[in-house]
């Protein structure tokens, strides 16, 4: 067992630069990913060592990237796209639901698509509007995406290098606000939990909290400031497909759940878990499964994003809501 | 102020095309000479082009019908862009990328894809029914205009496998407007990407004529972007044929990209489910006629006495037989199985996926319980 102890956007940095190691086909493309090493760093040096021909500045059109990409992997290759921020996806909205997403069913199985495509994702940095959205229901919607999103540095090392070599199209979200958080890393990969599989972050009895991306250390926080209370976290860590299983057990040991996202709260990724939670766990549950999330508005200005963002008062706000059944 | 589109905009799509044109053969079956462009065939080469051009001709026309007979749920007819298809089709080197959009059966041919796979879309049996890999035909693109970025993308690919192959994107006039073909033009030129955007203007996209999309012909767009743009005469196999194989040269050599707008004309509906008569004069349609892509190879050909009336015949006959080969082979296409529904979705095991197929399994079980 080696580790080493590195910030998150260091840990998807080495995570790159193994994965290119390894695999000659993979290519990095974006926004400033080259000389600048992308704003958040994620890909600094990486050009230096690889070359401009494994390590491409981009335009500045998402759909181009996306779309160029697709190009690339038909011809081989396994592309790995920054956008980024979360508010510009959307201009690659369409290629990433009508094209990548379905072509290899459109090719009736024929056609491989080894896209990666990360994602800077959640609020939480006093950005100015666009770059603090969260907008994973968009694509956990869309039959055919991979979605997943990482919590800590030794998740983005090695979730990052198993997004690369799956044979399916990855949306791979990152806790922006987290990138300079450090942590020990797990540099073996062996042990390594596979990619579509939520881990008990932390263990307790009395309730389960849902979490993904940035809000996992929010309820990490949570769970060890409740001194009442035993509360288990789980790291979703793969959105689509969701490891049902790992939920359903651990809901199903404690009677009572809260889903955590930044995301609104209607229509979001929480409420497809309270759903299966409710369908599944139905004669376990001791109360409803709660959510705790962004409002149903736009994200506001940055002034007010404390407001907006679930904070640990507020999960546990829904904690001690699940007592009042 | 008035918004007047059609001011500075070109003359409307019934006027005659514009001396930049590039023909090697006339309406009435002339060749005539280009300072650049030139193609150099055999008399046996030029009938295999013929054969060609009817037998797309002809299975466009059984798709029609089944299509009004309600085998097919809509059909996009090639109907007087048989010249384009063939022509650029031809010029393609095996190992070169071809991507179409949904119009391409012409093309599709060229690439040696049996014609009833073509129709599994239209049919509603599957999305696409070829491997592009073994066709280097890339599957049919409904969403206007984004092939141009997986062709674009493609052509980077080759570049960094530093073999000589190219990739040809083939899309509309309405295309034109598309963010993505815009981005694809953009980035193809940034890169010098070994690609050759071909677009059949076609004069009208669904009801929308030429003048809604753009105030220059479509080939100067190119200029703007850094690379170069020429106007052929769509319905005229050989100067496609030449302009396409120079265009491919090009990229192959490291020159980047070249647009082609093909001048052409949709002589039929935009599919089966469109009415022109709505939209355009018939009198339009009548000019078209006149310059009909295979009429005048056939003229050609006679003129010079490369062909006779056997060698028609037989072409007739054949396209009839492929043509009604067709008909059968679609009437004979299976539905798929219902939980075809979730093959194929991902390259390995989803778990939430298998839980709904397994679910709708012992659903429709449950009505041979109930039925036994």
């Amino acid at each position: 067992m080696s580790t080493e102890t590195l910030s998150l956007s260091r840990a998807m940095n080495e995570g790159l630069r193994k994965a290119m190691e390894n695999d000659p086909k993979v290519v990095v493309m974006g926004e400033d990913v080259g000389k600048l090493g992308g704003v958040f760093r994620v890909t600094d040096g990486l050009q230096k060592d690889f070359g401009e021909a494994r390590v491409i500045d981009t335009p500045l059109a998402e759909s181009g990237i996306v779309g160029t990409a697709i190009g690339l992997a038909l011809r081989g290759y396994r592309p790995v796209c920054e956008i980024q921020f979360d508010g510009f996806v959307f201009p690659a909205f369409n290629q990433i639901t009508t094209q990548l997403a379905k072509m290899r069913m459109r090719s009736l199985g024929t056609l491989e698509l080894p896209v990666v495509i990360r994602i800077p994702f959640g609020g939480g940095i006093g950005a100015v509007e666009h770059h603090s959205e969260s907008p994973e229901a968009y694509f956990t919607h869309t039959g055919g995406l991979r979605v997943v999103a990482c919590s800590n540095p030794s998740d983005a090392y090695t979730m990052i290098q198993q997004a690369i070599t799956c044979p399916d199209p990855v949306i791979f979200f990152e806790p922006k606000r987290r990138y300079w958080d450090k942590a020990p890393v797990e540099l073996d990969l062996a042990n390594a939990a596979p990619l579509d599989r939520a881990v008990v972050a932390r263990e307790g009895t009395d309730v389960t909290l849902l979490a993904y991306g940035p809000m996992v250390k929010t309820c990490l926080e949570a769970a060890q400031a409740d001194e009442e209370r035993s509360i288990e976290v789980v790291d979703i860590r793969s959105l689509n497909p969701l490891d049902e299983a790992t939920v359903l057990e651990s809901v199903r040991r404690t009677g009572r759940c809260v889903v955590v996202h930044e995301a609104p709260v209607f229509s979001g990724y929480g409420a497809e878990l309270a759903a299966r939670i409710t369908e599944k766990c139905f004669y376990h549950l001791e109360s409803p499964v709660l959510r705790v999330g962004g409002f149903s508005t736009p994200y506001p200005p940055s002034r007010l994003e404390d407001h907006y963002l679930p904070d640990l008062d507020r999960v546990l706000d829904a904690v001690d809501r699940t007592y009042e059944w | 102020m008035t918004i007047d589109a059609a001011h500075g905009a070109p003359p409307s799509t019934g006027a005659q095309p514009p001396p930049e044109l590039v023909q090697l053969l006339t309406p009435e079956g002339e060749r005539v000479e280009h300072p650049d462009y030139d193609v150099d065939l055999t008399a046996e080469e030029i009938k295999s082009l013929y054969r060609d051009l009817v037998i797309v001709r002809r299975l466009d026309n059984e798709a029609l019908a089944l299509t009004r007979q309600g085998e097919l749920g809509v059909w996009a007819s090639l109907l007087g862009q048989e010249a384009a298809q063939i022509g650029s089709g031809r010029a393609l080197a095996a190992n070169d990328m071809a991507f179409p959009s949904y119009r391409e059966h012409g093309v599709a041919w060229c690439r040696d894809v049996d014609p009833v796979k073509v129709l599994g879309l239209f049919r509603g049996v599957n999305h696409s029914g070829w491997d592009p890999r073994e066709h280097n035909f890339h599957l049919y693109t409904i969403v206007i205009g984004s092939q141009t970025l997986h062709a674009t993308g493609y052509a980077m690919g080759i570049q960094r496998d530093g073999t000589e192959d190219a990739a040809i994107v083939y899309f509309g006039d309405g295309a034109t407007s598309e963010g993505d073909v815009n981005e694809a033009f953009v980035w193809s030129a940034a890169q010098n990407a070994p690609i050759v955007f071909f677009c059949q203007n076609n004069q009208w996209a669904i009801s929308e004529p030429l003048e809604r999309q753009s105030r220059i012909p479509l080939y100067r767009r190119a200029e703007g972007f850094g690379f170069p743009g020429i106007r052929v005469d769509g319905n005229d196999v050989f100067a496609v044929l030449a302009v396409t194989k120079k265009a491919l040269d090009n990229a192959r050599s490291g020159q980047g990209p070249t647009l082609i707008e093909a001048f052409t004309y949709r002589m039929g509906a935009h599919t089966t489910t469109d009415d022109p008569t709505r939209y355009r004069l018939q009198a339009e349609l009548e000019a078209w006629k006149l310059k009909d892509p295979i009429e005048r190879v056939k003229a050609y050909l006679v003129k010079n006495q490369m062909a006779d009336r056997e060698f028609f015949e037989a072409i007739d006959e054949e396209a009839k037989k492929i043509g009604s080969d067709l008909r059968k082979r679609c009437l004979e296409l299976p539905d798929p199985e219902a939980t075809a529904i979730w093959e194929n979705v991902y390259a390995t095991e989803h778990a939430p996926l298998a839980g709904e197929r397994d679910q709708f399994r012992s659903y429709l079980g449950s009505f041979e319980e109930v039925n036994r």
